[in-house]
């Protein structure tokens, strides 16, 4: 028994505590444990990994300064990491995990151009070649993820405009770029030596291609639809990491690798039939939005309503759904809307709440805003779960929600978000819509619920208004 | 426009088209206002009241020389008679079933608006009188039951013995229905109903009833609505009636057929059957009534004790909340006629409100309206078949062969392999793809932020990868590994505290 057959040993432990993790993370009752068979399993593979370093590196020359400088990453990459989660708002977790989609990402590009630069261990020509080929696609899976990622965060950060990039040809682009890669990697594969300035400079050129490929796919894509995006980067850091371990010949990160990247794009599948969109589309970044259509239509006119009578509605109502969208967590008002919501239900009214599947930038994120306001977690309901309650449904409080209660999805065959299923808020007997203003949502289509007979419009921050009705129920 | 709100002429009757409450809104569309004196006076509305609301009250030759008439009934010949030419005239008019009506109005060459032809669309539900009057109705009827029957409704255990809550069925859950449903399992009684339309047994539930299904054959059950029901469908319908009102206390029916003679529901022998002290409320007595027996408007006690209650005034029994509903259906209207809010009415015949409503227009009769699509969402699906070609999902035989394809692919990549190494990363690669798919099959919504912060936390592990390369001499590809070990870091400790802290957070109501 040698240090290499128990770190391999130890993988195979970590590459099913990875399987069990997940799999327990798929259930509320058994999420805890799914995380704590996560931890262990990385602490696992950490161990034994820095214990099988620390083992080969006595025949450098420099050992010690290996061992520190490892041991000095881990730590002070731990504590970023852990200051950073600390420290995040449950509203800005979206952008954090696009942040850390990013870093594997670069992580991956770097170990592609480590594998470079080693050169391959193989001695057989044929086997040289395959590593120059993984090489080549770590490089390329793990820039595309990064800058991906990237663009993402600053989308959802809102520091980059959130409206589709739309370059003419874009698909051109993103077909030609791959023709290109596969053109430059058979290049590099069939050169002759690979520790040459010309081989340096074809992987230069062929990681600037993959970066710019990166940012150009998620620029095409507009904010509404990042919560698919952030799944799909999910999915590509997977195959990242995968690509770097066929490099280096690991089976752990294969197992993990491929784990994450066929979780996460099935994770983005089932979003993708949520929003009624095309999944090849989605992976080759091509959906933009389409122009509104009939823009200008005279819908009528909206009716105001003040929190006091807001209040009185509800006092008087028997049942009430909330449906919270984006707007509620720019807010900030899952606190106040929790508040609100145990008031109603001290009066005996039934209160529940209605999450569309993609409301708010990233998949579930509704539903973690509203855990973090210790709402429980089972009147927070699905769309398929409520959508039949709504006729039945006295009043519904549309919080900072916009496309995902939209009627025209379900009536008007020519409006550009029509087919996606929606909460169908408008059955219900008054609809209350908290809104900044009458302007248009992430889509950039009018909603036609504004203007039903049943609706009423509560202009304002959402979390002062709610307050408001807080203060004029007591 | 000045706005005439006479008093009702029809015998008995005590609703009045406005309230004090509503003027105040029609002044608000910048109309103005004449009531004619006592026209409230059943409906808590006195004449001081309308005085109070800024309005004036007058004779009724005042009222009726106005431009626009508003009131709850049809307007008698005699009245008709004292409309001035051009006037507008807005009340309910049954105009279906009533030409002659018709007729006259457009000799005296008057607009005539019915309110009880409101198109049932979700737009104009502000507007539908029809619904404002069963749900008064209906909640009415209870009162009246209540009033006749000798017991309480609700059960309680007292010290002088135990009282057994009231049964109660009600027939039919439309608004009348569902609103006597509510109201008696508010009262306490242990409420049961039924309808024809099995999809309403939602609605039923929802308002604290049990709904009570018919026992038959599964085939039968599932396309019975649609079509004319079959015999056997029929005899099970009719035992079931015949069970449910001899074990009920009190008997609650509301089932009416557009253009028809009520149906006949509860037999001779099943009221015959029924308990000594139990009521039927009869709400379809003006059109022939539901059950054996009833006479519209009456009271009538049968041989073994049985009271069925014909009467069809039961919204008017509650007046001054009827009149208030009323007035704000008329108001509503008011406001989609009077767009600008200067007090100027006007028909828009693109729409299907205001065309569907329209019976006379300038003397010209507009009666019958084109059919409105009563409710949009059927249609939509089928309006959106040509503009958006709906993907058809997957058949399984693609679905068989898109997997055989890829296995055969896999097939040949492992084949193709020139090392054994290689071929085994292959295949653990292949199964963890597989295993990923299917640990992930079944994850609530709720869990995906977790879920992809755990998967994030997890491809972290790509640290092992730059771990395994620092161990060099290299000077550059040392600093890389470091680099990429810090950045891996941040991912694996950051992932998994932050999914620590979300899942602390989800937690289960009591």
């Amino acid at each position: 028994m040698d240090i290499t057959s128990i770190t391999g040993a130890a993988y195979i432990v970590a590459a099913l505590l990875f399987i069990l993790s997940l799999a327990g993370l798929s259930k509320h009752e058994s999420a805890r444990n799914g995380l704590t068979f996560g931890i262990v399993g990385m602490a696992v593979a950490l161990v034994a990994t820095v214990a099988a370093v620390i083992d080969v590196s006595e025949f450098l020359d420099d050992r010690a300064v290996v061992i520190v400088l490892m041991l000095v990453a881990i730590a002070v990459g731990g504590a970023i990491g852990l200051w950073r989660a600390k420290l995040v708002e449950m509203t800005g977790m979206p952008e954090l995990i696009a942040l850390l989609h990013s870093f594997v990402g670069l992580a991956a590009v770097a170990i592609g151009w480590n594998g470079h630069i080693l050169g391959s261990h193989e001695s057989m020509d044929s086997l040289v070649n395959i590593h120059e080929a993984e090489v080549a696609i770590g490089i390329f899976i793990g820039a595309v993820t990064f800058t991906g990622s990237i663009v993402a965060n600053l989308k959802l950060s809102a520091k980059m405009k959130s409206a589709p990039l739309m370059l003419p040809g874009k698909n051109f682009i993103n077909i030609g770029s791959l023709v290109v890669f596969v053109i430059l990697t058979a290049i590099y594969v069939s050169l002759d030596t690979h520790d040459n300035t010309s081989a340096d400079i074809l992987l230069g050129v062929l990681t600037l291609l993959a970066l710019a490929l990166g940012w150009h796919l998620v620029a095409s894509i507009g904010g509404g639809d990042m919560p698919v995006v952030v799944s799909m980067l999910n999915s590509y850091s997977g195959w990242a990491a995968a690509a770097s371990g066929f490099l280096l010949g690991n089976d752990l990160l294969i197992v993990t690798g491929a784990l994450v990247g066929s979780s996460g794009a099935y994770l983005s599948y089932i979003m993708c039939k949520a929003m009624n969109r095309s999944f090849i589309s989605v992976i080759a970044g091509g959906f933009g939005i389409e122009a509104p259509a009939g823009a200008d239509k005279d819908y009528g006119e909206h009716r105001e309503i003040q929190a006091d009578a807001v209040a009185e509605l509800l006092a008087g109502a028997s049942s009430v759904v909330i449906t919270p969208g984006y707007g509620m967590a720019v807010a900030q008002a899952q606190y106040p809307v929790a508040d609100l919501t145990a008031k109603l239900r001290a009066k005996g009214i039934d209160v529940r709440f209605g999450i569309h599947p993609v409301a708010g930038r990233l998949p579930g994120h509704m539903n973690v805003l509203l855990a973090e306001a210790k709402l429980p977690y089972d009147i927070v309901l699905e769309m398929d779960e409520i959508n039949d309650d709504f006729p039945d449904t006295d009043v519904v409080l549309v919080i900072g929600a916009n496309d995902t209660v939209n009627p025209a999805a379900s009536e008007d065959p020519t409006s550009p978000i029509a087919g996606m299923p929606v909460l169908e808020v408008w059955n219900a007997r008054d609809v209350i819509v908290f809104k900044r203003s009458m302007a248009a949502g992430y889509a950039g289509v009018q909603n036609p619920l504004f203007f039903r007979d049943n609706s009423q419009m509560l202009f304002g921050d959402a979390k002062d208004k709610v307050e408001e009705i807080v203060h004029h129920l007591n | 426009m000045l706005i005439g709100i006479p008093r009702e002429s029809k015998q008995g009757e005590t609703l009045v088209a406005a309230t004090a409450k509503t003027v105040t809104q029609l002044t608000n569309l910048g109309y103005d206002v004449i009531v004619e004196s006592g026209a409230g006076d059943h409906a808590d509305q006195p004449d001081t009241a309308f005085a109070e609301a800024g309005v004036r009250v007058g004779t009724t030759q005042e009222v009726w020389a106005a431009d626009v008439v508003v009131k709850v009934n049809a307007p008698t010949d005699e009245e008709i008679g004292r409309l001035r030419k051009g006037a507008t005239v807005i009340s309910m008019m049954a105009p279906g079933r009533s030409p002659e009506l018709i007729e006259r109005l457009q000799a005296q060459g008057v607009t005539a608006l019915a309110m009880d032809a409101v198109p049932r669309i979700s737009r104009a539900q502000s507007m539908d009188v029809l619904s404002s009057m069963a749900n008064v109705a209906g909640y009415r009827a209870v009162v009246e039951s209540a009033h006749e029957f000798g017991r309480m409704f609700t059960g309680q255990v007292t010290a002088a013995g135990k009282i057994p809550p009231a049964r109660v069925f009600v027939v039919g859950a439309g608004v009348a229905g569902l609103a006597a449903i509510g109201a008696a399992s508010a009262m306490g009684a242990v409420v049961r109903a039924f309808d024809v339309r099995p999809e309403v047994a939602e609605q039923v539930e929802s308002m604290g009833a049990q709904f009570v299904h018919v026992e038959m054959e599964q085939e039968v059950s599932s396309d019975g609505y649609a079509k004319e029901m079959t015999e056997a469908q029929v005899a099970a319908t009719a035992a079931m009636y015949d069970e449910e009102a001899r074990a009920a206390d009190i008997v609650i029916t509301t089932a009416l057929i557009p253009g028809r003679p009520a149906p006949s529901l509860l037999t001779a022998e099943t009221v015959a059957g029924m308990r000594n002290g139990s009521v039927i409320v009869d709400m379809a007595a003006a059109n022939g009534g539901n059950a054996a027996g009833t006479v519209a408007d009456q009271r009538v006690v049968t041989a073994n004790g049985v009271t069925i209650l014909g009467y069809t005034d039961l919204a008017g029994r509650l007046a001054a909340q009827t009149s208030q509903l009323y007035g704000t259906n008329i108001v509503n209207l008011l406001k989609l006629l009077t767009p600008e809010k200067d007090g100027n009415l006007g028909l828009d015949f693109e729409d299907v409100v205001q065309r569907g409503i329209t019976v006379v227009r300038d003397g010209q009769s507009t009666w019958p309206p084109p059919a409105v699509q009563v409710s949009a969402a059927p249609a939509a699906p089928v309006a959106a078949a040509p503009a958006k070609e709906p993907k058809a999902p997957m058949s399984a035989g693609a679905k068989v062969g898109w997997v055989l394809g890829a296995i055969g692919v896999f097939w040949l990549v492992n084949a193709l392999a020139p090392t054994d190494e290689l071929r085994r990363h292959f295949t653990v690669l292949m199964l963890s793809i597989v295993i990923g798919y299917y640990v992930i099959g079944k994850v609530a919504h709720a869990l995906h932020t977790p879920l992809m912060s755990v998967t994030n936390a997890i491809s972290g592990v790509v640290v092992v990868g730059a771990l395994v390369q620092i161990a060099t001499d290299d000077t550059l590809v040392l600093v890389l590994s470091a680099v990429a070990i810090l950045l891996a870091s941040i991912n694996v400790f950051g992932g998994f505290a932050v999914t620590r802290r979300m899942l602390a957070m989800f937690s289960k109501g009591a």
